[in-house]
């Protein structure tokens, strides 16, 4: 990396086997372009990202419940500096969007002209299978 | 609880430090703060060490056994603190703990990291993955500047904050890095400068962000009966330590113009040291980006939500303002070794309380002598706030 004395380390690679056993009908419901939260049914609450457990009340009887697609952006960035694994992609813009039910979702916003992306715009929430077939979901416009 | 004072820190040379490896790095932090406490390596009975990404981003795993064999230290009690960018702060409060407990006499609290062994986009990967790795960067991203970004947007669309506001903190601060020798940077810029620089997440910019540095801080602390017994002249005490934390998901905060760990985090540290915000008389807040500083301004107390742009456009976080903030260069230009930067921060407000800043231009008037430090962990993560007093 420069003209400084050193030695190279020993060099591994790193991938981890993430579980998503007790998710597995969110990620399901990606491929048939379903957004899916969780609902407690002992207390009610609403969880996005789909919860197996209850942070509320600690109980672990959920409902898996379809997500309507209109969202509310309430920040906004494009990402230029894309970090290591990322570097094939272009440029992204990030988003967070508020639904009526009244969870936020963090997601790629797609479609959109930079100039026209604002705080306060609306757009629709998608499920998503990537091209390298990773199950996404996004922002794009109504 | 007993009375804790800092009796004495020591500060390595921030930057790009591939001359040294992790073990030699902390030796530059731990020897003069050793010197200046006037007590040996032996006479540490537990040493707490600040690191974020040691393992990731250099090659130790466990670099408090590695550190503390290599500056000396005779078998101390040990232990690595994470806290993400304020592990330097949990390490404080671990090693403070030891002591206000009754459980050791004279403890220290270390901060290192060597981030430059790898390249920017690993670097920037290891530190994007410090939010909630399944839910918001495997599909998504996002970098250390994207997540700020978000708040900043927010901020500028809710409070009417400009680019060119961000832009003064980048410039007050490099203001102040320039006078301070150990600084990353030693140079001072223009709005322009701030302005014209590459968009790395919008609406920040190259010179809205801190830069990856290498660096280690030391600071040891002593019981006050150790304190009389080492016949220390000039012990600075912790008056009070607040800590809060936020979600691991950004989709989960209540809104993007303030970090609420901030907000309770140092209300906790203004009860316990009892003091009022308007009796501190500077401070380092945690600046990672400029948009940060701006609501650290707000969320611990020094103006209302919606007023720190007013605050840094009017000057008032200067020397000569009514409260200045930053005086070693900040994050921004002093540089940000994350697990670090918590004992950084204590180093230069016990130099200041001292009234022992390197250099005089920098050095802030006191009447009170009551100095605060805020450090935020990841994006309002983790905060710890720690109110010093001498
Ligand atoms: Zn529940």
């Amino acid at each position: 990396m420069s003209g400084v004395p050193s030695i190279r380390s020993r060099e591994i690679k790193i991938v981890q086997n993430i579980p998503i056993s007790k998710t597995l009908k969110f990620w399901e419901g990606l491929k048939k372009g379903k957004v899916y939260a969780t609902k407690c049914v002992k207390c009610g609450k609403l969880h996005f990202p789909p919860s197996a457990d209850c942070s509320e009340c600690l109980s672990s009887e959920m409902d898996w419940i379809e997500l309507s697609s209109e969202a509310e952006i309430e920040t906004f960035t494009h990402v230029v500096v894309r970090p290591a694994s990322f570097q094939q992609h272009k440029p992204y813009t990030v988003a967070i969007g508020k639904l009526k039910e009244g969870v936020k979702v963090l997601a790629w916003l797609t479609g959109f002209k930079m100039s026209e992306i604002r705080v306060g715009m609306k757009a629709k929430l998608v499920a998503k299978t990537t091209l390298e077939g990773n199950l996404t979901y996004e922002f794009v416009p109504l | 609880m007993r009375k804790v004072a800092i009796i004495g820190v020591g500060h390595s040379k921030f930057g790009n430090r591939n001359d040294v490896n992790v073990a030699e790095l902390t030796f530059e932090a731990v020897k003069p703060s050793l010197e200046d406490a006037g007590i040996t390596a032996k006479d540490v009975e537990f040493m707490a060490l600040g690191s974020a990404g040691a393992g990731a981003w250099c090659e130790e795993l466990i670099p408090a056994v590695v550190a503390a064999e290599y500056c000396g230290l005779k078998k101390p009690g040990l232990v690595r603190c994470e806290a993400a960018c304020a592990s330097g702060s949990a390490a404080f409060f671990t090693a403070y703990s030891a002591i206000a407990s009754g459980q050791a006499e004279i403890a220290m609290a270390l901060g290192v990291e060597k981030m430059k062994e790898v390249d920017t986009p690993t670097a920037m990967e290891w530190i994007g993955r410090a939010g909630y790795y399944l839910w918001e960067f495997h599909n998504f991203g996002l970098t250390f500047p994207a997540y700020y970004a978000l708040y900043a947007n927010a901020h500028m669309a809710k409070f009417g904050t400009t680019e060119e506001d961000l832009a003064l903190v980048a410039v007050k601060n490099h203001k102040y890095g320039a006078m301070n020798p150990v600084a990353h940077f030693q140079k001072q810029i223009t709005v322009d400068d701030v302005l014209s620089s590459t968009v790395i997440a919008s609406p920040l910019k190259l010179f809205d962000c801190c830069p990856i540095t290498d660096g280690s801080a030391s600071v040891i602390l002593a019981s006050e009966e150790k304190v009389k017994e080492l016949g220390i002249d000039t012990p600075v005490w912790v008056a009070g330590i607040g800590y809060s934390s936020g979600t691991a998901n950004m989709s989960k905060r209540p809104d993007y113009v303030g970090l609420d760990a901030s907000v309770k985090a140092a209300q906790m540290a203004y009860k316990k040291a009892k003091v009022t915000p308007d009796q501190i008389e500077f401070a380092t807040v945690h600046d990672c980006f400029t948009i940060a500083e701006i609501m650290a301004y707000e969320d611990i107390g020094f103006c209302k939500k919606g007023e720190g742009a007013k605050l840094i456009r009017e000057g008032q976080t200067e020397i000569g303002g009514k409260i200045p903030v930053n005086m070693d260069g900040g994050l921004k230009a002093k540089g940000h070794p994350i697990g670090t930067t918590g004992c950084s921060m204590i180093y230069e407000v016990t130099k200041q309380l001292r009234e022992e800043a390197i250099e005089k231009s920098r050095q802030v008037p006191l009447k009170n002598y009551i100095g605060l430090a805020h450090n935020v962990g990841g994006t309002g993560h983790y905060c710890y706030v720690t109110i010093l007093r001498r």
